[in-house]
């Protein structure tokens, strides 16, 4: 139930938000909208209860993930760019085994969206039962290690999401 | 003051766009070309719509095109990663010039 009257309100937002400016007529249809694609959309967002997330902390430690995210994305389009350009085409790519230590599915989700986002790697596929992640590298560089199959750029995302969904 | 930040910011959208562009065209394969529109379209087309947003304000048109911003973040990686995942397993070999390929020897065990 909570659940639910979470979701709800959560749509009814991205609503409103839609058909901004506020009117009377749209508000109440949103009520109708909102409550239909809660109901709908209730099974897709399975998972922990609620509860236990309502925790300020968490909620911190995503606002400090958003803001090295979006530097990890900028430094990544730089780092792109720069390879697009360059004439010899300087680029070494390969697909690589990474562990994670990470559960659940939030956290999963957010880590392979956010290495998909940062220099150089998008990831390819998910082992949960091993926790390894596939990740494609454009430049396979000394920041990948190979025996203890750890990349700097997943540790660090690894740290932060850990304080958020686990 | 707003509008020439939106301006430049804008310019820089369709730079990054420009260069996501160039990649598809020079990169050899299909996981480099991902990664290249993947990366330069998602920032570039943020970009784009962060100036619009700068131009209009918090009216209709610049909440909207907040919205699309969350929306695209969202969904670019997704996409981008399910494409790389689907062509690996319906047999598109990586480039030649590819070091090392730990995904491809293990995809009969995680099948």
């Amino acid at each position: 139930m909570m659940k639910k009257a979470f979701l709800f309100m959560l749509w009814y937002l991205v609503w409103c938000l839609l058909a901004w400016p506020p009117s009377m007529q749209h508000m109440i249809i949103g009520i109708f909208v909102a409550s239909f694609v809660s109901l709908m959309t209730n099974d897709m967002f399975s998972g922990k209860p609620l509860d236990t997330r309502l925790n300020p902390a968490r909620y911190m430690w995503f606002l400090y993930y958003v803001a090295v995210f979006a530097w990890e994305c900028f430094k990544a389009n730089i780092d792109v760019a720069y390879r697009v350009l360059h004439p010899d085409l300087p680029i070494k790519p390969g697909t690589i085994r990474v562990k994670t230590s990470l559960k659940s599915d939030a956290g999963l989700t957010f880590l392979a969206n956010s290495v998909t986002l940062t220099p150089g790697t998008t990831s390819v596929d998910i082992d949960r039962d091993k926790g390894l992640i596939y990740i494609h590298m454009l430049y396979i560089s000394d920041s990948y290690d190979k025996d203890s199959m750890k990349l700097k750029v997943v540790d660090k995302f690894e740290k932060i999401l850990r304080r958020i969904f686990e | 003051m707003n509008e020439k930040i939106g301006m430049v910011v804008i310019v820089l959208g369709l730079a990054f766009d420009f260069f996501g562009c160039v990649g598809l065209i020079r990169f050899p394969d299909v996981y480099n070309r991902l990664q290249a529109s993947a990366k330069c379209v998602t920032l570039g087309t943020c970009g784009i719509l962060l100036g619009l947003f700068l131009f209009k304000g918090f009216s209709g048109a610049g909440i909207k095109a907040l919205l699309c911003m969350v929306f695209i973040l969202l969904t670019a990686p997704v996409s981008a990663h399910a494409l790389a995942r689907a062509a690996y397993r319906s047999g598109v070999k990586p480039w030649g010039g590819t070091v090392v390929d730990h995904y491809g020897e293990d995809l009969e065990n995680i099948k």
